[in-house]
């Protein structure tokens, strides 16, 4: 099994939602996430002072998904949210020892 | 506010009509039958009553309208201005102006700045202390035709916002017991003497007195050059926040603050167009200058913005906004719609330099522009009150000419003298005050109290919770 965190846009949340529950993907986590990477932030101005923003907002999708479904779900999630635009985002993929579904003490890839 | 359209006109017009009709009906009879005279009398007397009830009813309204200048107005306009975790702790220095400043006025503070002789050239007396007669009869010597107490609460409503207006520049570092004694202090010792000067009877500054006459519709020099210059004093005296300069100190909420400056917007009817002191024709003229000058500032605030800095900003607006209606505040009762446009359009752009520009140069930390929209206003306001006031306007000189419009230049000068007066009195009193209070009960936060914010550290709550 691997975890998949993928920081996009949050305007390309919903197409992200939409591609991933077309491929079967129904379980995920998101969170309202602050963040840059090379994306440099922008300057706010209040009566003159100007701001140095560099923290932008941005959208951070969690899922555990089986082996043999990663490279679909990474090629399916790059498609959706990508503008081709500095900022799009990033992908990493960690490995899951175990999962387990609380309600029936299913295990492994059964609990997904 | 002491500038008052001839008393009982509406009398003496009914009075000259039932004459002339009496001496066209009874030219033949000499005399005047008694029931005629009794019913004159009593036509008299309801002409009277309207004219109470129609100043009455606006000067309560104007009443309220002031008292909503603080809060919401202020409390929301400044709230939104500070971090989150100063949210409370600056819509608390409005807030409880409503509180402490009524408290003071009812006592003494009242007679103070309005009780006294035609000799009381600086302060009043403890004639109207304890609100010692002060009831539903008229006092004749400021509003003829509404209840004293009316009269004594509309003026009150304006010791309100006045300190409330300082706290814009100590914002988000003041202890709350230090605040609270600088308030009562600042007002009895720097308030009360200069709205006696300008209002009070006998006060060297007023129509009613012997001094240099300066005019001031609604409060230019009263309210805000002596809150605008205070707040500069204790931007200095207090220090700058902690991590100004390099830390982001963004307003929480500019939308908090939108919503305030529309209601001070608002409000201000009630304290230019209110300062006519009755429903008439001046107050009318007040109401639009009030309002051309707001609209005129706003506009020319945000196209300085949008050329110097970039982009038009909504904090640029309503900062103009309260800029324009701070600067036409002295001028209302005397310019013409068309002059109140050009006031607002030079404050608009004279305050948005002090604030983004010349601010910066100094590098005091006048937190939330309170010397900078209210000192600076102000000063502009009355000076150019100097040379656009007319008498087409407000006859006030009985004919001779008003401003430098009319031809009258020498009272740009009264209007500069009236201002270094406040200046003068805003400094060294609130040097003097700043002293005392430090010693006595300590004004800056400490740095923990500081950091962790005044909701917290001066309140024990908090303005907003995450999980609802």
């Amino acid at each position: 099994m691997k975890r998949i965190e993928a920081i996009i846009q949050p305007h390309k949340l919903d197409d992200a939602k939409e591609a991933l529950k077309g491929i079967g993907i129904d379980g995920m986590t998101i969170t309202e996430v602050r963040g840059h990477g090379r994306q440099k932030g922008h300057t706010e101005t209040y009566r003159g002072m100007e701001y140095k923003v560099d923290l932008l907002p941005k959208v951070k999708l969690e899922m555990v998904v089986a082996d043999a479904r990663l490279e679909e779900v990474i090629k399916t999630l790059t498609a959706a949210a990508r503008t081709g635009k500095i900022g799009d985002g990033k992908i990493f993929v960690f490995e899951v020892a175990d999962a387990i579904r609380i309600r029936n003490d299913d295990r492994g890839d059964a609990a997904l | 506010m002491t500038w008052l359209s001839p008393k009982n006109s509406s009398r003496t017009g009914i009075r000259c009509l039932f004459l002339s009709l009496l001496s066209a009906g009874l030219a033949a009879a000499q005399t005047v039958p008694p029931e005629i005279l009794e019913r004159l009398e009593k036509a008299e007397k309801a002409a009277a009553n309207a004219q109470t009830a129609g100043d009455n009813g606006w000067m309560l309204v104007s009443s309220a309208l002031v008292l909503m200048m603080t809060a919401p107005g202020l409390a929301l306009f400044y709230g939104g201005l500070v971090r989150k975790k100063n949210v409370l702790g600056t819509m608390m220095h409005s807030f409880l102006m409503m509180g402490l400043v009524t408290v003071i006025w009812a006592l003494f503070g009242y007679s103070l700045a309005f009780g006294g002789t035609a000799d009381s050239k600086w302060i009043g007396d403890l004639s109207f202390a304890f609100m010692n007669g002060v009831g539903t009869a008229p006092n004749g010597d400021y509003a003829g035709t509404i209840p004293h107490l009316t009269f004594m609460v509309y003026q009150l409503m304006f010791a309100v916002i006045t300190p409330a207006l300082i706290s814009g520049a100590f914002a988000e570092r003041i202890k709350f017991t230090g605040m609270m004694l600088f308030m009562t202090l600042w007002l009895i010792i720097v308030y009360l003497p200069m709205a006696h000067m300008v209002w009070g009877k006998g006060g060297y500054f007023g129509a009613l007195g012997t001094g240099i006459q300066a005019f001031d519709f609604a409060g230019g020099t009263v309210v805000h050059i002596t809150s605008g210059v205070s707040a500069l004093v204790c931007a200095m005296y207090l220090g700058k926040r902690k991590g100004y300069g390099s830390e982001a100190m963004r307003p929480h909420s500019v939308v908090l603050s939108t919503v305030g400056a529309a209601l001070l917007w608002v409000g201000w009817f009630g304290f230019n167009a209110g300062s006519a002191l009755n429903a008439s024709g001046l107050a009318s003229s007040a109401f639009v200058a009030t309002h051309f000058g707001a609209a005129a500032a706003a506009m020319a605030w945000l196209f300085a913005e949008w050329m110097v800095i970039g982009k038009p900003s909504m904090l640029g607006a309503i900062s103009g906004a309260v800029a324009g209606l701070v600067a036409i505040t002295p001028a209302s009762g005397f310019v013409t719609p068309m002059s109140a446009l050009m006031i607002g359009a030079i404050a608009g752009v004279v305050c948005f330099l002090m604030v983004a520009k010349v601010k910066a140069m100094f590098g005091y930390d006048d937190a939330l522009d309170a010397f900078g929209v209210h000192g600076i206003g102000g000063t502009l306001g009355a000076i150019l009150t100097g040379v656009f006031a007319t008498k087409e306007v407000n006859d006030l000189r009985a004919g001779m000419p008003m401003g430098l419009v009319d031809g009258n230049g020498g009272q740009v000068m009264n209007q500069i003298i009236a201002s270094a007066v406040a200046w003068g009195l805003g400094i060294v009193g609130t040097l003097v005050i700043l002293f005392v209070v430090d010693k006595i009960a300590g004004l800056r936060t400490t740095d923990a109290e500081e950091t962790e914010g005044l909701d917290l550290s001066m309140h024990g709550e908090e303005g907003y919770h995450m999980e609802g």
